[in-house]
């Protein structure tokens, strides 16, 4: 299976293929609803954000409580579409990759393009599974949003496949 | 028969123990489901899918750590024997055990106080949700369930009138399901409420995704539907994550109540592949 690096190149982006299984190892910052608003209503008014986003990428994710000995709980990825009225904003403010699951939106497909950035999905519900490839967490930002705060995760071999290439081809399609 | 005083502690103990269970142990019905669609796949991916949950979830139950970081909003239906007196308050029993089970089962709390502006984190994830029926006897009987909000944001309930018939009833169901996609984390277990009123359906619905997949609806029309749909589901193609395949749905099972002259109400409730629910009796 193709190993990927975050963050992610954009010679790599360029050779992905929607319906592509990968494997990604490195750096990621987690975020759903809640910091996806947050962080769109900084962008709209101009202001700086908490996070430098540029050339990441974000996994949808609020993970259960770690149990003691654990990087992490189960962190399986939540549904994409829910952030899509904010994604277009954050790719074109140089986001590079997501992973969630599920479908996404025409707006987001065409600036997924127009950025030459990439979506994967994991797999819905393999919550404990993943949280194995997950090796080390820590905090960014917006602690107050529990499950839902801005973390860093460091992954290794954490499986996905390509569900929207940087030429907008999108294996939900299929 | 007698009265027959229940600790208001042993309900908040055996809350507990179904939620965090529930969340643990995934049901031998679906897992042997998830087997069989394993061995019935030839799409590499969708056999790959498949096998990374039923793996997940092996996990999960060795471990006892949740199958999913969506642990659920807390759904319990309860039949209440009319003999039985609690020593203490059941509602507060009920509320107690949920949020034992969720704080001390490292589950994640995902309950908002307002559903609309400051949608604060309750942080013990009670409220949970309760349905009650008085029925005879001595005894309670639990059926909780944690409800993951992927699959109950695509569920849907429609007010069908009488000249719909059963090809109404059926388009509707299918059109929910192939609106849901590939988001409700397929392969999917559909609960099917047919009749009663706008919320009996809905809760009907409710009920049905707690009932075993291995097990059918008494009635032989509906239990030849629910086969009927489960095939028709199967056939749309989105497979096991939305990835392809021909595992769309692993169970449809339909609960059915009367209703109006004028009604004919459908509730469409989905549930993700971690279709969790355990049930006991105090």
């Amino acid at each position: 299976m193709k190993k990927i690096t975050l963050p992610l190149k954009d010679e790599d982006i360029k050779n992905l293929k929607a319906g592509e299984s990968v494997l990604l190892s490195g750096a990621l910052i987690t975020g759903r609803d809640a910091a996806h608003k947050r962080l769109f209503e900084l962008a709209e008014k101009g202001e700086s954000l908490p996070v430098d986003i540029a050339g990441e990428t974000i996994y949808y994710v609020g993970p259960a409580p770690a149990k003691p000995g654990y990087a992490v709980g189960p962190a399986g990825p939540t549904s994409s579409y829910r952030m899509d009225k904010y994604t277009p904003k954050l790719l074109d403010m140089g986001l590079k990759g997501m992973i969630g699951k599920g479908i996404r939106n025409s707006e987001v497909k065409e600036a997924i393009v127009r950025n030459r950035a990439v979506y994967f999905a994991a797999i819905g519900g393999a919550a404990a599974l993943i949280a194995k490839s997950i090796k080390k967490t820590e905090p960014i930002c917006y602690e107050d949003l529990g499950t839902e705060s801005i973390r860093r995760y460091y992954v290794e071999d954490f499986p996905c496949v390509v569900a929207v290439d940087c030429n907008g081809n999108d294996v939900y399609d299929k | 028969m007698e009265t027959r005083i229940i600790k208001a502690q042993e309900i908040t103990d055996t809350v507990k123990k179904l939620f965090t269970d529930c969340n643990y142990f995934i049901g031998d019905d679906i897992l042997s489901a998830l087997k069989n669609a394993y061995n019935t796949e030839e799409n590499e991916t969708a056999k790959s899918v498949l096998s990374q949950i039923i793996e997940n979830d092996n996990l999960a139950a060795e471990e006892e750590i949740p199958m999913c970081q969506d642990t659920g909003m807390a759904v319990l239906f309860v039949e209440y024997g009319d003999k039985v007196a609690i020593n203490g308050d059941f509602e507060q029993a009920v509320q107690e055990g949920v949020r034992k089970a969720y704080i001390d089962g490292y589950l994640r709390k995902s309950v908002v106080d307002d559903p609309v502006f400051e949608r604060i984190n309750t942080k013990d994830n009670t409220p949970a949700i309760i349905h009650t029926k008085i029925v005879p006897g001595d005894k309670i009987k639990f059926t909780a369930g944690g409800k993951g909000f992927g699959s109950e944001n695509m569920s849907a309930v429609k007010m069908l009138t009488p000249s719909y018939g059963v090809e109404g009833v059926k388009s509707f169901i299918l059109d929910t399901v192939k609106t849901a996609g590939p988001n409700p984390c397929p392969p999917i277990v559909v609960g099917v409420g047919i009749g009663g009123t706008f919320e009996r359906a809905a809760q009907l619905a409710k009920k049905a995704t707690f009932r075993r997949i291995d097990t059918e609806n008494p009635d032989s029309r509906y239990a030849d539907l629910e086969r009927e749909l489960l095939d028709e589901i199967n056939k749309m193609g989105f497979g096991p994550a939305g990835l392809g395949g021909k595992t769309c749905a692993l169970g449809v099972n339909i609960e059915t109540s009367p209703t109006h002259i004028a009604g004919m109400p459908v509730a469409v409730n989905i549930c993700c592949h971690a279709a969790r629910h355990k049930s006991a009796e105090i």
